[in-house]
């Protein structure tokens, strides 16, 4: 058979009603200041992982909120655990226990989070 | 007909007194600095319009020319109590007073930059607060420290409101739409300026101050980068750094300005904490005075023949203090006429 390459794209939208958001629902439930997060962005502004690394708690909050867990799983390793995002957020979140709860719902849940 | 004292000669004070006034009542007020206006006359110009506050204040100065009114200058109020139907007031500085009721209107101040410390208000040439830089346009030039004109130009938004750190959780819903003005203004006044607002939502929630936002991106170029500033430094050429995420680009973002404006939120002034303390007055978690019912009661305290006008109760611009004011007007002209 003659193959010309081509191939179906995926689809980029976020699929909200299937996505998978067990581990945004794991990590309210035991910090509940994760709910508060208003996207100012201030956290990765002052975060030195950041700032050589594309890791940004804004946006892994917000991806996990969506069930968009593939980004987050690798980049929440990042983290260097100095806690400057908690000085800075303007909504008191537990940023640090937010990191510190999501890896262990990454574990927790082991893979079983994928869609 | 009966005697009211109103505490404070702010906007919503001078409006109380002079439209009291035209209803034939004889009215005191009670102003604890040396001259009236409250804040109004540290304001140059006015948003949305950008009508000069010289016209308003002039108008309640005229409103409250007449010879029902007195107005006792460097007197404050420290306690509120009631007691046979009148309301006993007591001046901190030991004078007594007797009114039938009485109107608070104890204004705002605006938030005390130096508190946000990652900012360096007070530390920094250069950073400034948005009534500085209305001082420097009531003074005719926008200048450095240095005396060089700036040439780039910073708004940071939301300074001291909607900040846990400090305990501000509340939005002061002002501090936006200033943003917007004074960063046109700026261009108007500096000829090739660049300015910028750095915000975390853009509230452009009154009337016109939208399209006054639609202008500053249209008309003058201001660019708006949505990002909560996390710090401003100096660096060794004495020019301010400000770090924040571009969080619609999703990356941090940091650069150099000359000249760097802080958004001053709005308090709960300190003489109104004061006197409400030390009379009983129900104050909210946002520290201003607590009406008895937020859509029926907004001028009403929980103290009878008690009422409030203007920023005292929340954040509220010119047009809203009046308002307010007005129907304060309403509720004590109502309660006086129950009583005789």
């Amino acid at each position: 058979m003659e193959r010309f390459g081509y191939t179906l794209s995926k689809p980029r939208v976020i699929d909200y009603d299937t996505n998978n958001k067990c581990i945004a629902e794991f990590i309210a439930s035991h910090e509940p200041t994760f709910n508060l997060c208003i996207e100012c962005g201030g956290c990765a502004a002052t975060c030195t992982a950041g700032n050589f690394t594309s890791f940004s708690l804004r946006e892994i909050n917000i991806l996990l909120k969506r069930g968009e867990n593939n980004t987050p799983r690798e980049k929440i390793r990042r983290c260097m655990m100095c806690g400057k995002c908690i000085l800075v957020c303007p909504r008191g979140v537990n940023t640090r226990n937010v990191i510190v709860l999501a890896r262990e719902a990454f574990l927790k849940f082991d893979g079983n989070e994928r869609l | 007909m009966g005697n009211v004292v109103v505490i404070g000669a702010g906007v919503a004070g001078l409006e109380v007194a002079g439209q009291l006034a035209l209803s034939g009542y004889k009215v005191t007020v009670a102003e604890k600095g040396d001259k009236i206006g409250g804040n109004l006359s540290n304001w140059h110009h006015l948003f949305p319009n950008r009508r000069n506050g010289d016209e308003v204040l002039n108008y309640l100065k005229k409103l409250v020319n007449k010879s029902d009114i007195t107005i006792l200058t460097g007197t404050e109020i420290s306690n509120l109590s009631r007691k046979d139907g009148k309301i006993h007031l007591s001046f901190s500085k030991g004078d007594k007073l007797e009114a039938d009721a009485v109107v608070i209107a104890t204004g705002f101040d605006l938030f005390d930059s130096r508190q946000k410390e990652e900012y360096g208000y007070g530390l920094y040439d250069n950073v400034i607060s948005s009534a500085d830089l209305e001082r420097m346009y009531k003074n005719g030039e926008v200048r450095m420290t240095n005396w060089k004109i700036p040439e780039k130009v910073g708004f940071i938004h939301c300074v001291g409101s909607r900040d846990e750190k400090i305990g501000n959780l509340y939005c002061s819903k002002l501090c936006c739409v200033t943003a917007v003005k004074q960063a046109i203004e700026i261009c108007e006044k500096i000829k090739n300026v660049k300015a910028f607002c750095f915000y975390m939502d853009m509230r452009m929630s009154g009337a016109f101050y939208e399209e006054l936002y639609r202008e500053a991106q249209e008309k003058y170029g201001i660019s708006f980068i949505r990002g909560k500033v996390s710090e401003i430094s100096e660096n060794i050429k004495g020019r301010l750094v400000v770090k924040a995420e571009d969080t619609l680009a999703g990356r941090p973002l940091k650069m150099e300005l000359d000249m760097v404006v802080l958004m001053a939120g709005i308090e709960m002034s300190k003489s109104g904490e004061y006197l409400a303390d030390n009379s009983s007055l129900r104050r909210g978690g946002n520290r201003f005075f607590l009406p008895v019912d937020n859509h029926f009661g907004n001028n009403v305290s929980n103290m009878k023949g008690v009422f409030y006008a203007g920023c005292c109760v929340a954040p509220m611009n010119i047009t809203e203090s009046i308002s307010h004011a007005r129907a304060a007007v309403n509720e004590v002209i109502n309660y006086l006429r129950n009583l005789s």
